[in-house]
């Protein structure tokens, strides 16, 4: 079998994702014999091949073109397809990122290929891939198979461990696909990052604030929590619909699904639709005045306390934690 | 103006999970269904377009009969016509862009409004299928849109930012949360949408592309440590976290 294994990258660097989705496929590879292609897309990005024969990947296929240095959906799925159909792939692995989510549904249809999004683990029964993925923002979880010759996996970030690069090389080989104006229909014209600031979907460490906090003004003690430890800064639903926190910092079924290695809920209560968006979270941290708070029954260490006592407290020590080791 | 508005009708969001006998999908009883959250800003975005170009927007669901009460709350916020394509046995989401895509064939829609995802899979399929299916542009995740003189420009989401993309109609637009605030049905609207008719197609489901084997509650955490009720529980949690989650 041969699997292919698309590397998302922006701004000339691999992203952590990309190395999870080679390493995962790497991983299935062995059980099949399979072989893993990583598949790499950009402007002036070449250099950036030899980084995944480290983390499996037996043949990177480099496509370089001054044209495709900002997304384009269009043009990144008719190549997508183009390098699949050239290799004879069986199997396509992708991130579930706002890349990945984006090609996965085109692809699905050019390639006549079954789709499972957001998988969280992929196991090999008999040289089947039976994958599992959360359903109602992680209230559920179902076990998938693809009824299809050609298959598509999203994997979703954070939760396949990349592990580190070893000294394997891949062989390395560019490919030019054919692309014509119809390809660059769609096209991004411009980056814009929030500067500084970590994203939930993709922070291995998440401070999130809710009514708790009792007024916009008091996430500073959040945002200072979540400064030291190196963390993004999460919010329930609540306060989103408050207009206290932008809606890209929701956490929970209307908001984003996260899976941290650790998550601090400050001032949450845990709300059914909350819950399901970081129950599958490492370790759980919660603090909140009410002893009844159903987010304590997922907790793995909670407070009982006042927020607005125990922040400052947990922020200054854990610098002081930080300073000495 | 052609709008196409595709909706989805999902358990609400308190709904606690149960898993149904046949092992595979979710105990129905007692769950209180509701329009797709997504999907209500997918429709403000098409009610909005349709102020600004004129025209008329339609809302289309596939499923069963319990869909007409997400389709008569679209009707009720203002779509002028809705369609349900009626299906007698489930679909994947393939199967849901291969409907939604033969009616927008038949129908030639400008723009093609969805939302970012229906809260009961999540799988954030349908969208992007469609548009292929119908060689359209589109973009996903949006946050903000333009349009003028049939020039796209939109801001989408992406981890850490933003992208801003641009294209040109006809196009499929996926909404993400942020890019409108849903009104509120208004009795007339509600009313109104009593008496607007759903035309009700019956189709055939196409083949399932996904096989689901089985459906699973995770596993329950086990009961965490509280372990303390002020400041002073710090030092502690500090401790736990270091050396014996080893996460910081």
């Amino acid at each position: 079998m041969k699997y292919i294994a698309f590397v998302e990258q922006r701004s000339g660097q691999i992203k952590k994702n990309g190395f999870e989705v080679v390493r995962a496929s790497s991983n299935l590879a062995k059980e099949t014999n399979s072989e893993v292609i990583a598949v790499i897309i950009g402007k002036n990005i070449s250099s950036l091949a030899s980084e995944l024969g480290g983390f499996g990947a037996n043949k990177v296929i480099v496509i370089d073109d001054a044209r495709l240095e900002n997304y384009s959906t269009t043009a990144f799925a008719s190549i997508i397809n183009q390098v699949v159909k050239k290799e004879n792939g069986n199997i396509l692995f992708l991130s579930a990122t706002a890349m990945g989510r984006d090609l996965a549904p085109r692809l699905s249809v050019k390639l006549n290929a079954g789709l499972a999004v957001d998988c969280t683990s992929l196991k090999n029964e008999n040289g089947k891939i039976i994958a599992t993925r959360p359903v109602y923002a992680g209230k559920g979880l179902i076990e998938v198979s693809l009824t299809t010759s050609v298959q598509i996996f999203s994997l979703r970030p954070n939760v396949f461990n990349a592990g580190d690069s070893s000294n394997e090389q891949a062989t390395i080989e560019n490919f030019t696909p054919e692309l014509n104006d119809e390809d660059f229909k769609v096209q991004v014209v411009a980056v814009e990052t929030s500067s500084g600031k970590k994203d939930v979907a993709e922070s291995s460490i998440i401070v999130s604030g809710g009514r708790g906090l009792r007024e916009s003004g008091n996430f500073g003690l959040v945002e200072k929590l979540a400064e030291v430890l190196g963390a993004a800064v999460g919010a329930s639903r609540a306060v989103v619909d408050a207009g206290w926190r932008p809606h890209e910092e929701q956490v929970g079924q209307t908001g984003k699904t996260v899976s941290p290695t650790l998550y601090i809920a400050v001032g949450i209560s845990g709300a059914v639709q909350h819950l399901a968006g970081m129950s599958s979270s490492k370790c759980i941290v919660a603090i909140n005045k009410d002893k009844e708070a159903p987010i304590f029954s997922i907790a793995n260490y909670g407070i009982t306390g006042d927020a607005f006592e125990i922040l400052p407290a947990l922020t200054s020590q854990l610098k002081i934690f930080f300073g000495k080791s | 103006m052609k709008i196409l508005v595709c909706v989805a009708h999902v358990p609400d969001t308190e709904t606690k999970v149960k898993i149904s006998s046949d092992g595979i999908s979710i105990d129905q009883s007692g769950v209180n269904f509701m329009l797709n959250p997504y999907d209500e800003i997918a429709i403000e975005e098409g009610l909005k377009s349709r102020e600004k170009f004129t025209g008329e927007v339609t809302a289309i669901s596939v499923g069963g009969d319990s869909s007409k009460e997400s389709l008569r709350k679209a009707l009720a916020m203002g779509c002028d016509k809705a369609v349900l394509l009626k299906i007698n046995s489930v679909c994947d989401s393939n199967g849901v862009a291969e409907l939604i895509s033969n009616f927008a064939k038949e129908y030639q829609p400008e723009i093609i409004f969805f939302g970012k995802q229906s809260i009961d899979y999540d799988s954030s399929i349908v969208g992007g299928a469609v548009a292929e299916k119908l060689n359209l542009a589109s973009i996903s995740v949006v946050v903000k849109l333009e349009i003028e003189n049939l020039e796209v420009t939109a801001q989408r989401e992406i981890e850490g930012g933003h992208e801003i993309v641009k294209t040109k109609l006809p196009a499929v637009i996926i909404a993400q949360k942020g890019l409108n605030t849903p009104r509120y049905p208004s009795l007339k609207g509600i009313m109104d949408a009593k008496r607007k008719p759903i035309e009700e197609r019956i189709v055939d489901a196409p083949a399932k592309l996904v096989e689901v084997n089985l459906m699973k509650i995770p596993p329950a955490k086990p009961a965490g440590k509280i372990i303390g009720s002020d400041a002073s529980a710090v030092p502690e949690l500090i401790k736990l976290l270091h050396e014996e989650a080893k996460v910081i």
